[in-house]
């Protein structure tokens, strides 16, 4: 029972971490209909600028910072402008592939001009561990999933309570509609992406203390992400915490006690059910947009 | 929407005609092919071998190259794809180059070992798969300890030194832990241990909390950890949290520089077999690994030795045969013992034989606070 | 109109590169001639995706675990052997039969959904040729597939297997060709266009999406079945989820829904490494560059761009003649 609920603990981390990527993920889906397949990638690059900023020679609560700034700036902002804005119009897929070439781009980036080296990564979490009723909890899993619950309540808190966050909504729900009523759809669409660019940061730096920077590490992150916001639901931020949470405890449990030769069958597995099942995911909505 | 237009059809014409003319040579050099997973899921490996080999040549050109000829390399490309090696391979041959380096992963090897072997041309990779040298293959040899040498060793380290019943078994399941993890429980089958748990990983696996759950409910002996640097150190760290007492065992990486920068405090305690590392206590080992990191800015792993090694162990067998010959040169490289008195390249002596497997001398180590230590020097088996 | 001589010139430029295609062998040495078997075989694999992407609309993320399905097909069954043809005609209905299950479910949902699920099962397919030593050899692969003996000849050298690539490449090539101008081909198309029409006019639109996409899975079977004697050997790396987002970049950069997209977007991918040699390590990081912005100027691809320019010489042609016709109208209608 103890090595169950470490299990179940360690999921959640793990889980957390494919939240946050994955909420970023539905966000861009659901204001701009961006399927964005660089996401991954997106996760693995701040680390790379917040090592960049300490070989630099600034301390790492600087260095972190400079590092989210840097994510927002050109995860967000550029890589709406320079690359959504022009294709959008041509509709989804060619957009999709086009988010294709940039993880290419960015991966084969980092290797050829930083390393093709795994490096560490400093942590804000000490990794000490912390026994409780006999089950022993990394502080550093702990604080993911308190970073992680934190940073969705107040992207939660953001959309429902503030004017700015409303008219968010408005745009994801009806972009014509918001555009007649007078709000500002081409900025809002810009928020969600400038979040979406805090939000990979933010798991930047708290997925690589664990997972170490490394170039290739966007593949596993992104594909995992994807998934976690499928099965949740691609329209509900909550169903992606729910299925970021539900993947990260899933592949613990399934390579804990069904295989670990196809423990990565089993987040496919839900995948399919989900979909067979409940089309819009655990917790999404039904859509009457068609793709 | 779908006529047909004149222009597509030319384009393909011209692209062929443009891409596909044979290469010239150059003919006053030391001309060497390497074919390497500079991309994709081997990426990481083939740098480093790629790294090694370039600065070896370097080293080789700047005191005026072997016998008196400059060497040149050109690197291609494998995508980590058995299909694309080959290709590459022929290509390679097809510009008759002195030899090939590489690749690095034994499925590629398995491809193209033919393919050489058909040519002649000697191909020095980096692939550790016990099968590769026992192809039959007359042209084909290694730069580090196959598996078949090496888990031998772990076998009998874990039966005569830290005389375990019982041992649980991590490994990442690609073709360098499963060939690993399938040579050694033979090993330790026929010496009668029983293996608890037989745990597989995925490369770029994020959580090992399950696997490490399993290890403590198998409660074996100790643990046998076979996975690449950073999942070790992954998993180090896991184990540790678990609390695990008993003894990690792991063979060259577990116990590397790499892995011990990346799970700190986590590898102290780890013992094990190291091949060639650039934590071997030879003054030799240790400038070449300076040398290295003043030119890449990282510390090597042992793909890094791999690549150096090749380029030495070319070297040694030209000057053996007294001309560039590379008809010759496999069977200057058969039975040839390099000294590193003569040659200190070679970093450390070492024998190839007749199937071109290596045979030199390896370590038994462990890591206290923070750096390899070496406890014992097990000594070549061929003297 | 267009004159009699830029009509001929369109199939005599067929005929030319066809007649190119099947000589090239003779001026290459064994590399090139692999390298031309490797981008017909890919270029069957992506004319299956176009037929399911560019003809149907339909995502599909697992060509490439289809052609992993044909290649462990070829491989198994030559190594026990069992002729090449018989292989190829398991494999295709194994892919077309997989296809048809994989498919049916995830378009009664809603129809992107089926990207979803071929993204599920290309990762899944990757899983069972490892781990299921027992047939695939696991990650050890499968050695020494043998090339075929075709009517007494064997096919043993590069130049004889790239022939059999070059008559495979050839007969999918017709296949497509004719499926496309079939009745079948023209209610794909108008699938794409707009399935609410399609099936306000009566098409049974799940039904022809599903056999679209089955197809496009046999053919990717087929490009597999061939896959395995050229490498001749088959290892679980080069059928993982990669291999299909390749696939479908290719067809995008050639022009999805053109018929020879799939070529252009194949000679690209197989030929870019080479073309960008000399940038040393630098060349993916071009190509991704480059497919960005090829996909911002033209969302269609290469094709695309030509078909634009080309549409616009005729307009203006077109217009060019108007204009020159309108002064003599006006002449004769002045008195």
């Amino acid at each position: 029972m103890a090595s169950f609920m470490s299990l179940v603990i360690a999921g959640l981390a793990t889980g957390a971490i494919y939240a946050l990527i994955a909420i970023g993920f539905s966000l861009l889906w659901q204001t701009s209909q961006t399927i964005n397949f660089a996401q991954g990638e997106f996760v693995m690059l701040p680390a790379f600028f917040v090592l960049a900023a300490i070989n630099a020679g600034a301390p790492f609560w600087l260095a972190a910072l400079i590092g989210l700034v840097i994510s927002v700036i050109i995860l967000g902002a550029m890589f709406k402008r320079l690359l959504v804005d022009p294709m959008l119009r041509h509709g989804v897929l060619p957009l999709a592939i086009a988010t294709m070439a940039l993880s290419i781009f960015l991966r084969e980036s980092v290797k050829e001009f930083y390393s093709a080296e795994a490096s560490p990564f400093p942590s804000f979490i000490p990794g000490t561990t912390i026994g409780f009723a006999g089950i022993s909890v990394s502080l550093q899993h702990v604080g993911v999933v308190l970073v992680a619950i934190a940073s969705v309540m107040a992207l939660t808190a953001l959309l429902d309570r503030t004017p700015i966050g409303r008219q968010m909504q408005a745009c994801a729900q009806n972009p014509d509609v918001a555009r007649i009523l007078g709000i500002p759809v081409e900025r809002m669409i810009m928020y969600t992406f400038l979040i979406n660019g805090l939000l990979v940061g933010i798991a930047s730096l708290l997925v690589s203390p664990i997972y170490l920077a490394k170039f290739s590490s966007g593949e596993t992150l992104g594909l995992a992400a994807f998934i976690a916001a499928i099965v949740g639901g691609f329209n509900r931020i909550r169903g992606a915490i729910a299925g970021g949470f539900l993947l990260g405890i899933a592949d613990n449990l399934a390579a804990a006690y069904v295989s670990t030769q196809y423990r990565g069958a089993v987040p496919l597995f839900l995948l399919i059910a989900v979909i067979l099942l409940r089309p819009q995911g655990l917790f999404g909505k039904a859509e009457e947009r068609t793709v | 929407m779908n006529k047909r237009h004149p222009f597509n059809r030319w384009l393909i014409v011209g692209a062929f005609a443009a891409c596909l003319a044979a290469p010239a040579g150059a003919q006053d050099a030391v001309k060497l092919i390497s074919v390497g997973e500079l991309s994709g899921g081997g990426a990481t490996v083939g740098t480093n071998f790629k790294n090694g080999a370039d600065l070896a040549i370097a080293e080789i050109n700047a005191k005026g190259g072997i016998l008196g000829k400059k060497i040149e390399v050109t690197h291609y490309d494998s995508q980590s794809n058995p299909g694309v090696a080959r290709g590459l391979i022929q290509r390679a041959i097809d510009e008759k180059p002195y030899a090939i380096l590489g690749p690095g992963f034994s499925g590629s090897v398995k491809v193209t070992a033919q393919l050489t072997s058909d040519a002649g041309i000697a191909q020095v990779m980096g692939g550790e798969a016990a099968e590769l040298t026992r192809l039959g293959m007359k042209t084909l040899f290694r730069t580090s300890f196959g598996q078949q040498s090496s888990m031998p060793k772990i076998a009998a380290y874990l039966v005569d030194e830290v005389k375990v019943k019982s041992v649980s078994m991590v490994w990442v399941n690609n073709d360098f832990g499963k060939g690993g993890r399938d040579t050694l429980s033979k090993e330790l089958q026929a010496r009668g241990i029983k293996i608890a748990a037989d745990i597989s990983t995925e490369a770029g696996q994020v959580d090992f909390a399950a696997d490490v759950a399993k290890v403590k409910a198998a409660g074996a002996d100790a643990v046998f950890v076979y996975l690449n640097e950073e999942e070790s150190a992954r998993i180090l760290k896991e184990i540790r949290k678990a609390d695990i007492k008993v003894p990690l065992i792991g063979e060259t990486t577990l116990l590397g520089q790499k892995v011990i920068e990346l799970a700190g405090e986590a590898a102290n305690g780890v013992r094990g077999h190291v091949g060639l590392t650039t934590d071997a206590p030879v003054p030799a080992i240790q400038e070449f690994r300076k040398t290295f990191v003043t030119r890449y800015n990282y510390v090597p792993d042992h793909n890094g030795i791999k690549g150096y090694l090749s380029i030495y162990m070319i070297k040694a067998a030209s000057e053996k045969m007294g001309k560039l010959d590379a008809k010759g040169l496999p069977d200057a490289l058969k039975n040839l013992t390099i000294l590193a008195s003569k040659e200190p390249g070679i970093l450390m002596d070492v024998t190839i034989d007749e199937n071109g497997d290596l045979d030199r001398d390896s370590f038994l180590g462990e890591v206290v606070h923070g750096k390899q230590q070496i406890t014992k020097i097990l000594p070549k088996l061929k003297k | 109109m267009i004159p009699p001589l830029a009509r001929l010139w369109q199939p005599a430029a067929l005929v030319l590169a066809i007649m190119l295609l099947i000589a090239l062998p003779f001026g290459l040495e064994r590399y090139g001639i692999y390298i031309l078997s490797l981008w017909a075989v890919t270029t069957i694999a992506a004319i299956g995706l176009n037929l399911t992407l560019g003809y149907a609309g339909q995502i599909s993320l697992a060509q490439g675990a289809f052609v992993g399905i044909g290649a462990y097909t070829a491989a198994i069954m030559t190594s026990a052997g069992w002729p090449l043809l018989v292989a190829l005609i398991v494999a295709i209905i194994l892919c077309f039969a997989v296809g048809w299950l994989l498919g049916y479910p995830a378009l009664r949902v809603q129809h992107h959904y089926l990207a979803f699920v071929t993204l599920a099962f290309s990762t899944l397919a990757f899983l069972v040729f490892r781990n299921e030593q027992w047939l695939t050899g696991g990650i050890y692969g499968i050695f020494g597939i043998p090339r075929p003996t075709i009517f007494g000849f064997s096919t043993r050298s590069a130049q004889a297997f790239y022939y059999v690539c070059l008559g495979a490449l050839g007969a999918v090539s017709l296949m497509a060709w004719w499926l496309v101008r079939s009745p079948w081909g023209r209610a794909f198309t108008a699938l794409r266009e707009n399935p609410l029409r399609a099936q306000s006019l009566g098409i049974d639109t799940r039904r022809y999406t599903l056999m679209a996409f089955a197809i496009g899975s046999a053919i990717g079977g087929v490009s597999g079945v061939l896959y395995a004697p050229l490498v001749e050997f088959v290892d679980p790396t080069p059928f993982s989820l990669v291999l299909s987002l390749n696939l479908l970049l290719m067809v995008i950069v050639g022009g999805q829904g053109f018929f020879f997209g799939p070529f252009l977007g194949a000679l690209i991918a197989v030929l870019l490494p080479e073309w960008l040699r000399f940038t040393k390590g630098y060349y993916l990081i071009i190509y991704a560059l480059v497919v960005m912005l090829l996909l911002i100027w033209s969302p269609s691809g290469i094709l695309g761009i030509l078909d634009e320019a080309l549409t616009r010489r005729k307009t203006r042609r077109a217009s060019a003649l108007r204009a020159a016709a309108r002064p003599t109208l006006d002449e004769g209608r002045a008195p």
